[in-house]
């Protein structure tokens, strides 16, 4: 053994320079996203049929008092509304998402797999076609209220479930999984009796898309990403702990049961927000959070950012995606993400099974 | 200052592990090795003590202070608890799970003197080159070393570890043993060892409780506790003790 001193030794000197370069590292990997997102952002806002340029977007952005009245309500009124709301829910599921996974410690888990989404869709179905309201007095948000409402008994629902006694990790997806299919068939069941109106304002929820963005939808996100994310920034030791187990980070003086209560409030939050508005939109909780723990690790300081930057991205691509595969015609985006998701879904599952393998 | 526990009671269910048994106070400096066989309540009197279970009657004290009239995060941060096991495969760097015991869970920033003091405690610990090392991917040994490090790092009263060297090979059984008992010297803290080898207790160990089908039934130093025919009666084998090749004090145990 080596004797304390004050002036670190070599060995010392390596460790903390390795560390700084893997910040820094971390740091330059959240600009590099910050910066790509703003790319796709003002792609985002040039695609589509009345083209613009790319100077043509700036100035209207920058500069408005130049551009036609024309351009100003396409990207105004129009495009931008579209492109921020798939950067603010994108980076609301990518955010769900990763605090699932912590707080569940399952690399499956996200809003959508776990059956959050489709208990959403199911309240906003109850409004659209019972005319029910779940909450009293939501007035005029009773289909998102709804929405919320459901996401939130169902992630209660789940919290209980990882309370049971021998429950592990696996069988949490599990029923994850047997929510969601209980909620489809009871969405099915109201399909079944709903008028054609009805049925289209239900299949919007199934498919998932941006065209009902508006000012005051990308408000509310901002809104409640600006309640939700400094509250996860302020435990992010805390997540981080979790991830070496339920009792190590009890003994290291986290208070576990209160932890994952408060967070899961805040993920079901975010997760029936962002659903209620854009409707059901698959894996981008799921492959955002994977991404960034590849890129920047664990350390809830790199990971929760780097996950809303990478849901934002992913969905910031699919909406140019959803404009630019057919010219004229606007795709769900609940089907683009699940194609690109279901291929990294499958090898995630493949790569987990040779690591215990190894 | 001193540690004391009374009339501990812990059950789960119908099930008792702690039967009404307590110890008397545990000198800070000092090193205690809390000793017994499998399935006598070591880890569970180290969780009473530690907060993380609510005993069904009894207290523990430290400097006269009832534990339980303590907020939970004072007291998680006075009592340092090393569980047995830990299994993560959590991707993150052995670096960054000892930067996180040395942040006490709060505050964003991590100062350079943060960082020194993870990486000279890394380095002391003999597990410098660990430090990038992603924690999924350490051996048994490895993550018990790291483990013994995150507790250490951090700035406690009382430290608990709960069989610290279980997965490790002889020199390191030595090293961590060692580690332990000068740092709870040095710092004047009260530390407690669950151990299974009793001839580890006998020569790092200041003093011995010995705990049998949940009660504490022995507490002194080596010498007498050892020597005690309980010592025999609880692990269910017969017991001698001698003077090793350097006047250490040898268990010597047989099945008759």
């Amino acid at each position: 053994m080596t004797a304390t001193t004050d002036i670190p030794d070599d060995a010392v000197t390596t460790l903390v320079g390795n560390y700084r370069k893997r910040t820094y590292r971390r740091i330059l990997m959240l600009l590099a996203a910050i910066a790509l997102l703003c790319l796709t952002v003002l792609i985002d806002i040039m695609t589509g049929p009345a083209s613009l340029s790319f100077t043509d977007v700036l100035s209207v952005i920058f500069d408005p008092s130049g551009a036609s009245a024309q351009q100003k309500v396409i990207v105004w009124d129009l495009r931008l509304p579209i492109a921020l709301m798939a950067v603010l829910v994108g980076a609301m599921l990518g955010v769900a998402g990763a605090e699932m996974q912590t707080i569940l410690n399952n690399p499956l888990a996200d809003p959508f797999t776990l059956g959050l989404s489709s208990a959403a869709s199911f309240g906003a179905a109850l409004a659209i076609v019972m005319q029910w309201s779940l909450i009293p007095g939501a007035g005029a948000f009773f289909v998102t209220g709804n929405a919320f409402a459901l996401a939130m008994i169902t992630s209660l629902a789940l919290y209980g479930f990882t309370r049971l006694r021998g429950v592990t990790p696996e069988a949490m997806i599990l029923v994850g999984i047997a929510m969601l299919f209980t909620f489809n068939a009871l969405l099915a069941l109201l399909q079944y009796g709903a008028s054609e109106l009805q049925l289209a304002q239900i299949i919007f929820w199934q498919l998932g898309s941006l065209a009902r963005a508006s000012w005051g939808k990308v408000l509310t996100c901002v809104i409640v990403l600006s309640i939700v994310l400094p509250y996860f920034m302020s435990r992010s030791w805390a997540l981080t702990a979790l991830r070496m187990g339920e009792e190590k980070a009890a003994s290291l003086g986290v208070n576990v049961s209160f932890l994952r209560l408060t967070v899961l409030a805040g993920v079901s939050l975010l997760a029936a927000v962002a659903v209620s508005f854009v409707g059901a939109v698959a894996f981008v909780g799921l492959v955002g959070p994977h991404i960034a723990r590849i890129i920047v690790g664990e350390d809830q300081r790199g990971f929760l950012p780097f996950s809303a930057l990478a849901g934002a991205l992913i969905m910031s691509g699919t909406s140019i995606a959803s404009k630019a595969i057919t010219p004229g015609v606007i795709y769900p985006i609940g089907m683009i993400t699940s194609l690109i998701g279901i291929p990294f879904f499958i090898s995630l599952i493949l790569s987990q099974r040779q690591r215990h393998w190894q | 200052m001193s540690l004391t526990a009374t009339n501990i009671n812990v059950s789960f269910g119908t099930r008792t592990v702690l039967h009404d048994t307590g110890f008397a106070a545990l000198k800070p400096g000092q090193l205690t090795a809390l000793i017994g066989p499998n399935a006598a309540g070591k880890s569970t009197l180290f969780r009473t003590i530690a907060g993380l279970i609510k005993p069904n009657a009894g207290q523990v004290y430290l400097e006269g202070k009832d534990l339980s009239t303590l907020p939970t995060q004072r007291r998680l941060k006075s009592i340092c608890f090393m569980p047995q096991f830990f299994t993560a495969n959590a991707a993150l760097s052995v670096f960054d799970v000892v930067l996180m015991a040395q942040k006490q869970l709060a505050g964003w920033r991590v100062s350079k003197d943060d960082m020194i003091a993870v990486a000279s405690a890394l380095d002391r610990a003999g597990i410098g080159h660990l430090a990038d090392a992603n924690i999924g991917e350490l051996s048994g040994g490895q993550a018990q070393m790291v483990s013994v490090c995150q507790a250490l790092i951090r700035r406690s009263v009382v430290y608990l570890f709960d069989e610290p060297n279980s997965a490790l090979d002889l020199r390191h059984q030595l090293d961590v043993m060692g580690r332990i008992k000068t740092a709870m010297r040095k710092r004047g803290t009260i530390g407690i060892v669950a151990l299974h080898d009793l001839n580890l207790a006998a020569r790092y160990a200041d003093h011995l409780l010995l705990i049998g089908a949940g009660k504490i039934l022995a507490q002194g130093p080596p010498e007498q506790v050892l020597a005690d025919p309980l010592i025999a009666q609880t692990y269910d084998v017969a017991v001698q003790t001698a003077a090793g090749p350097r006047k250490e004090l040898n268990v010597h145990a047989y099945v008759d």
